[in-house]
């Protein structure tokens, strides 16, 4: 038999990376399979959090990498998007948690925020003393955001919340919530506030029986009278695009992150299709196998130049919102197709928890409906190329 | 307090090692390249040392290898190394002699208290620079350094050294055949590391990108050398025969059979 060509050398990414983009990229794998995935198979059973890795992650300097300052590491968006990769290489759930805290929480505090509030939360979650989650998202309000009940109301020196947001990840284990809400005394604008824990009327009731992201925590926000005070309103915040461009953040990392899983699975079921013997012959060998394997490959490598070509435009300031849709769209899309295939290529076994390929295959069902539905970015993406809206009013 | 490490550029280990068919070395295709684990040992100890002292310290690292072993020096940077040297040679896998010779010169324009290093490289397994080179400085040595405490003990989590300094001169725990050694070394000293000697650190990602910030100075290893010679030439290398597939045999009888009349061992 011939010798086998990398999956790696099929682009040679790494050719066009540049050295600390490599570095990073090398450092964050190392972690992920020595650290955490040694932990990930029983979390992943009980569907719980390893809470104890939230140290070391962040010593890593994983949370809001591609922040420059307040303890961030600075990194290029490619060098970001390689974090992210590496993460979800391991598990959605593990990065799904990194992107929140870096483009769902640091971000908006970075953007939205004022010097004060910037030097009072980013350290304390760049060093993990603090996880953050993010509410936009309502029981009632998922792909049309605009429709939200939740109210804040000034009231002197404070704003008072009520209501409730969902499918939140992080939030039962999180020190602060950025809640989106609509001033209702002031302009009825969307605007930004930072809850802290602690406060009365602030509760964060886990949701339970997920088969997806099973090792991150989800939750609920439940904010009843909560009285905040005033200097904890993101003072540039306004209006609906000021959460979406938090999406549009957390999207690019998604894009980048479901590339990983995908990797992950190629791996798995190139080993067990050249280990698994039938008919005589490993599997590998048969024409079917072969046919996946390489669809696999060729939209991984699809994937992998969207990111990189994206990325690259984003470190230049060049990126539009659309554009990030059709990435998380292509790349979401195709991620969930291969790890599906995936688990069939892996006969019965691929049903266990012995290869990590079913657990690829929930995660994404999560992550194809999350930071705007599969749906939604087709319509966004044919909005922009029509300019006529097929959703809202 | 100056501690110089040196940081050996090698064949990620994780990478199937394919020999080229003549048989004068290993495909470089496809190849990644690491810094040598024991070195990445001796970075992490000096590190800890470097931090556990008081006063003005600093730590350099140094790489004789080619040009991409920026890299790998790069990577001790990211890790906190402060500055680093980089003698340019041709290929990792240099003659020990001539890599020690280049070394000794560095290492004598730097005077460092420390000089550490790994025990030997995972690529050619020789073993001998740490060795050669305290003689040639007239350094006294503790080789295979390691730690009297399990890595899973609170004082390694909190990177304690294993390495002391007390009164001028360095303690080094070294494993020998059925129990500890303790030696204490007046300094300057060389340190080899052993295995267990710590856990190193990742290189964090503020980490990486200071370290693009960094020195590293370089020097051609021609003018490190002289006019030093070659001593060890490699001649051939071949991989090791392929085991045959083994048999299962019904019983015992025709296992002792075959051990005694086709393996001739019974």
């Amino acid at each position: 038999m011939s010798d086998r060509l990398s999956l790696d050398s099929l682009l040679n990414i790494e050719h066009l990376l540049h050295d600390d983009e490599r570095a990073a990229r090398d450092a964050v794998q190392q972690w992920v399979k020595t650290r955490y995935l040694p932990l990930l198979t029983e979390a992943h059973r009980q569907g719980t959090f390893p809470a104890e890795v939230i140290p070391e992650l962040a010593e890593l300097g994983v949370f809001g990498s591609n922040i420059d300052g307040y303890g961030c590491a600075g990194m290029s968006n490619v060098g970001y998007g390689l974090v992210m990769q590496e993460l979800e290489r391991g598990d959605s759930g593990l990065r799904s948690m990194c992107s929140v805290q870096g483009s769902l929480v640091m971000y908006p505090i970075l953007a939205f925020g004022n010097e004060i509030q910037r030097k009072k939360w980013l350290p304390e979650l760049a060093s993990g003393r603090m996880i953050g989650c993010f509410g936009l998202t309502e029981p009632s309000a998922g792909s049309d955001p605009s429709a939200m009940k939740t109210t804040a109301v000034k009231d002197g020196s404070h704003y008072v919340l009520d209501g409730m947001k969902a499918w939140i990840t992080s939030s039962p284990v999180a020190h602060l919530a950025v809640v989106w809400a609509k001033v209702t005394n002031e302009d009825d604008h969307i605007r930004g506030f930072v809850v802290e824990r602690g406060t009365p009327g602030f509760e964060t009731p886990e949701i339970e029986g997920k088969f997806s992201l099973r090792a991150s925590p989800t939750g609920e926000i439940h904010l009843n009278e909560c009285r905040i005070p005033a200097e904890n309103l993101l003072p540039q915040s306004g209006g609906l695009k000021s959460p979406l461009s938090c999406l549009t953040q957390a999207r690019y990392g998604i894009a980048w992150g479901v590339i990983g899983a995908a990797m992950d699975c190629f791996d798995t079921v190139l080993d067990y299709g050249i280990q698994r013997i039938a008919f005589g012959k490993p599997i590998a060998q048969f024409q079917l196998y072969q046919q996946q394997l390489t669809e696999i490959a060729n939209q991984i490598v699809h994937g992998q130049l969207m990111n990189l070509h994206y990325g690259r435009l984003k470190d230049d300031g060049k990126i539009t919102p659309v554009q990030v849709s059709l990435m998380k769209r292509n790349n979401v899309r195709a991620a969930r197709e291969i790890a599906s295939m995936a688990r069939g290529m892996l006969g019965g076994i691929g049903i266990t928890d012995a290869y990590p390929v079913i657990r690829h295959m929930m995660n994404l069902e999560s992550v194809y409906t999350y930071e705007g539905t599969h749906e939604i970015h087709t319509l966004a993406v044919g909005r922009a190329l029509t300019g006529l809206n097929a959703f809202g009013g | 307090m100056k501690i110089l490490v040196i940081v050996k550029r090698v064949e990620d280990p994780e990478i199937k090692i394919k020999l080229k068919a003549d048989g004068s070395g290993i495909e470089t295709e496809q190849m990644k390249y690491v810094v040598c684990p024991f070195h990445e040992i001796a970075v992490e100890e000096a590190l800890r040392v470097r931090d556990a002292s008081g006063g003005e310290n600093e730590v350099v690292a140094l790489c004789v290898g080619p040009e991409d072993a920026t890299q790998q020096l790069r990577t001790a940077l990211a890790m906190g190394a402060d500055r680093a040297i980089h003698v340019v040679a041709a290929t990792s896998a240099l003659d020990p002699t001539l890599e020690a010779i280049a070394c000794e010169k560095v290492i004598r324009e730097e005077s460092p208290e420390i000089v550490i290093l790994g025990k030997q490289a995972i690529d050619d397994d020789l073993g001998v620079l740490g060795g050669m080179l305290a003689e040639r400085l007239g350094m006294s040595q503790g080789t295979f350094a390691s730690k009297e405490i399990s890595l899973d003990s609170d004082e390694e989590k909190s990177k304690i050294p294993a390495l002391k300094i007390e009164g001028g001169r360095l303690t080094v725990v070294r494993e020998v055949d059925g129990g500890i050694e303790t030696l204490s070394l007046s300094l300057p000293a060389l340190v080899t590391t052993e295995l267990r000697l710590n856990m190193p650190r990742y290189a964090s990602l503020p980490g990486i990108m200071k370290a693009k910030k960094k020195e590293i100075r370089t020097i051609q290893l021609s003018d490190a050398i002289g006019d030093a010679t070659m001593q060890l030439k490699v001649i051939k290398l071949e991989a090791p025969p392929k085991r045959q597939a083994g048999m299962i045999v019904p019983d015992v009888a025709t296992l002792v059979s075959k051990l005694r009349n086709e393996a001739k061992v019974i």
